[in-house]
């Protein structure tokens, strides 16, 4: 970690014992910012202990494979924490590289927030 | 370049070198989604074309030009009203890309690399390497199924 002051990628809400994770980027594409939504992602397991974790991706509309990425090690993290994560309202074509990629076996996704909420509760 | 492609009206062609830094793509991305609004390109088309030019672009800078500043990325591109391809340069030692682990084996399935040329070849319809692997040629006719 650089320490230098980073933009908040992700905005943070409280739904009881679960957290839930909305991306402010539309584009999670860029090295950089990839680099910092990972570590503000594995920050809320490391550091503040969550584990039970909602991604909502309604505002994304492009991911790439290094996204996945990062994703797929939150996933690691949050097992290992004996949490779980789920993802919902993601995008049909953003969907697609989740399914290809055969991820959305070992990742829960679902339609709608709250059963989101309820899959990871 | 598009000798096998069927003939179609040009809307837009360069060569680019791009340092090896991966914010310096960001620019011909931009360059390329304005082009491809002057064509047939479906929104679906435009994601395919953005991710597969991502994921070619972040491998030859990254894993083929290590990052290197004092090495580049030689990007050809031509975009035509029904279709567009791109020929991208590295200056890498190359890799097979028959190769690579399949990241959908079950045991692969955790790693969090190795889906990009996967992406790739899922997003476009032609893909070649040219040896030693580190030049790629891609192509996606719009409005074609995937």
């Amino acid at each position: 970690m650089s320490g230098q002051p980073r933009k908040r990628r992700l905005e943070v809400e409280d739904a009881g014992d679960v957290t839930v994770v909305n991306f402010v980027d539309k584009k999670i594409l860029e090295e950089q910012s990839i680099q910092t939504i990972g570590d503000q992602l594995f920050e809320l397991v490391d550091g503040e202990g969550r584990k039970k974790l909602v991604l909502n991706f309604s505002n994304v509309e492009y991911l790439s494979s290094a996204a996945l990425g990062k994703i797929i090690a939150l996933n690691n993290r949050v097992k290992k924490a004996g949490g779980k994560l789920a993802l919902c309202k993601i995008k049909p074509d953003i969907k697609d590289v989740f399914v290809i990629t055969k991820l959305d076996k070992i990742i829960k996704i679902v339609d709608d927030e709250q059963t989101a909420i309820q899959s990871v509760s | 370049m598009s000798e096998k492609a069927p003939h179609s009206e040009s809307v837009g062609k360069d060569v680019v070198k791009l340092p090896s830094n991966p914010d310096h793509a960001r620019e011909l991305q931009d360059r390329i989604e304005a082009l491809l609004s002057s064509t047939n390109a479906t929104d679906r088309d435009r994601f395919c074309v953005r991710l597969a030019l991502e994921e070619a672009l972040v491998n030859a800078i990254k894993h083929g030009n290590q990052l290197d500043p004092a090495k580049s990325v030689t990007v050809q591109f031509h975009v035509f009203k029904d279709h567009a391809e791109f020929h991208i340069t590295d200056e890498g030692p190359g890799f097979d890309p028959d190769d690579l682990p399949d990241p959908t084996d079950i045991e692969n399935l955790e790693r969090p690399c190795g889906r990009g040329v996967m992406l790739i070849r899922h997003y476009m319809h032609d893909v070649e390497y040219f040896a030693p692997g580190n030049a790629v040629l891609m192509r996606r006719f719009f409005q074609k199924a995937t």
